[in-house]
């Protein structure tokens, strides 16, 4: 239960603290204080030598992902261009096979907008809340959202020109930012009477830009992505995005996690340099882990970058129903 | 507060900020009443359609005349929805069981409409009679849009299926009442006064008239807009003067309780 209080906590942008020793397992302060014993040296081979060992493509879930985003969405593309009718709709709501299929957020704006509860979409938000909960929330984020991958290329580019321009520099954000933004969407439409969000709603926009052809609307997609490859990289998912939050939430209990084992984990770093909300990978900084195995929090897209660039294999999908 | 934490602050503070202005901006094109827009059968009233559309744009894939365009980021709150612009295309109700309806997950298109003579999508109203070749007592021979035209129309004599391209058809009127004979709700009034109703339902038979050509003595007649209108805008894509003579109003958009 605790857990799941500071996984909410750093979801709504709360920074994760450091555990106390009184906290850990003996096991773990064992595992802890063998870390320290490990001369650097000794460490940096031992790192070397799992790299070279290691068998996954650094690239692999990241493959993966992109290849579900891209058919996932040419899916949509091609049911209404070839009328092959499989997920009719679009992102914020659709059919798939028939069946209702409403995103959280939109329909959690269109209720309050509206101010009645509509069955159709009842039945839609039941069945995304289920299919969702059970794959991890957020996972929608990295592999559905076709915001996501563009900003995934968004962020290659920002890595490749950082170096070479001084003034191309990354920029933090508060990530409580996200919370207050999704509390003022959510007022402003109960307040106004409209889905004001979905004005600005990258993942909306580009999903109806891809099926039905370009819009100008497609262009305040274009300016955030300008934004994060010359100020701050990921700055939408990472700190804006009021669907990531919604989505943040169900997946909160998902039984579909990454785990991260500490007896693995020789605290490289190599994750929380690649991933999109490193607070989630608290537990891989030298001595922060509470147990030998920590599931990480809500707010994991479960991208699969980190598993990717481990040299120890320390991190892995994990599918556990309960505790 | 460290220089850091103070600048992060800061920073963070005026991206929210522009986040929440710029997506407020959609509010003027509605304050302002800039968007007038036909929508699509069983509409609810523009305020609870704006609120209870999803957007997902489910309506445009069905419809068989391709009539449903989505509006862009110019309309503000708008952006996304369903529109008509009938001078192009219009509904004409091929689909006979309100497709776009049946599509719609939230219910901004009610689902208390069954068939097309419960709609009330706008009224049709004569906008430029001077222009009106039965008011002057003349005849249409042709095309009614010309070779250009790309707007299609169901012509049940030719195919009860597939709607055809209005630029192959071509009239030859000794009067033209191209807007009554085109009418979605007369042809299935007179469909129904044959005993043929569409579908064989005769729910699908249109209680009360919506449009008909009055003489005016001297051989020439006037199109009489009727209560049975439903707005679908037919007769503002078929008029073969330019301008046309009809225009839909979409003030006049109602709802079945």
């Amino acid at each position: 239960m605790k857990n799941l209080m500071q996984s909410f906590a750093v979801l709504f942008g709360k920074d994760p603290v450091k555990a106390q020793q009184s906290e850990m397992t003996k096991k773990t302060i064992a595992e802890h204080q063998r870390k320290t014993e490990i001369r650097d040296k000794e460490l940096s081979l031992h790192i070397k030598a799992e790299r070279k060992k290691k068998f996954d493509s650094p690239q692999k879930w990241r493959r993966k992902r992109w290849i579900s985003i891209i058919v996932v969405n040419l899916l949509f593309v091609l049911s209404y261009r070839l009328d092959l009718q499989l997920v009719e709709g679009a992102l914020t709501a659709s059919r798939f096979v028939g069946f209702h299929m409403a995103d959280l957020n939109s329909a959690l704006q269109i209720t309050l907008a509206f101010k009645q509860v509509l069955i159709n979409l009842v039945i839609g938000v039941v069945t995304v809340f289920i299919v969702w909960w059970l794959l991890g929330g957020r996972t929608f984020c990295s592999w559905i959202c076709p915001y996501h991958i563009l900003s995934e290329w968004a962020e290659l580019i920002h890595l490749r020109l950082s170096p070479k321009f001084s003034w191309i520099r990354h920029h933090d954000f508060d990530r409580r930012a996200r919370f207050i933004l999704w509390l003022v969407f959510a007022v402003l439409a109960y307040v106004t009477g409209y889905t004001v969000y979905e004005t600005i709603s990258p993942t909306g926009i580009l999903s109806r830009a891809l099926i039905y052809g370009p819009s100008v609307a497609a262009l305040w997609v274009l300016a955030l992505l300008v934004f994060e490859v010359f100020y701050s990289r990921r700055f939408w998912c990472r700190y804006a995005c009021p669907i990531g939050l919604t989505y943040g939430l169900v997946g909160a209990t998902a039984p579909l996690k990454i785990n991260h084992d500490l007896r693995k984990c020789y605290n490289d770093g190599a994750c929380r340099k690649v991933c999109l909300v490193p607070h989630v990978l608290h537990s891989t900084k030298k001595g922060a882990a509470v147990k030998l195995n920590t599931e990480l929090g809500a707010d994991c897209t479960r991208c699969g970058r980190c598993i990717d660039v481990c040299p120890t294999g320390a991190l892995s999908f994990k599918f556990k129903v309960g505790k | 507060m460290s220089k850091t934490t103070r600048r992060n602050f800061l920073r963070t503070m005026i991206a929210a900020s522009g986040l929440v202005a710029v997506s407020l901006l959609g509010y003027i094109p509605i304050v302002k009443g800039w968007v007038k827009r036909l929508r699509p059968p069983g509409a609810l009233l523009e305020k609870d359609f704006l609120a209870s559309c999803i957007k997902c744009v489910q309506c445009v894939q069905v419809c068989p005349v391709e009539a449903i365009k989505i509006s862009d980021i110019d309309e503000g709150f708008g952006v996304g929805v369903p529109y008509i612009e009938p001078r192009l295309q219009a509904c004409d109700f091929s689909c006979d069981g309100l497709q776009c309806v049946l599509a719609c997950p939230t219910g901004a298109l009610t689902h208390h409409i069954n068939y097309p003579h419960q709609a009330r999508m706008a009224t049709a109203v004569l906008a430029r009679p001077d222009k009106c070749l039965a008011m002057h007592g003349e005849g249409f021979k042709g095309l009614a849009r010309g070779a250009d035209f790309e707007g299609t129309l169901r012509y049940d004599e030719i195919d009860r299926w597939n709607p055809l391209p209005v630029a192959e058809h071509e009239y030859d009127l000794e009067i033209c009442d191209l807007c009554v004979r085109q009418c979605p709700i007369e042809i299935r009034i007179a469909q129904c006064d044959a005993g043929n109703p569409p579908a064989g339902d005769p729910n699908q038979c249109p209680p009360e008239h919506a449009i008909q050509l009055v003489p005016t003595g001297d051989g020439k007649f006037t199109p009489e807009i009727m209560a049975g209108c439903v707005g679908c805008g037919v007769c503002e894509m078929i008029c073969p003067t330019e301008p046309g003579v009809i225009v839909m109003d979409e003030s006049g958009r109602g709802v079945m309780a």
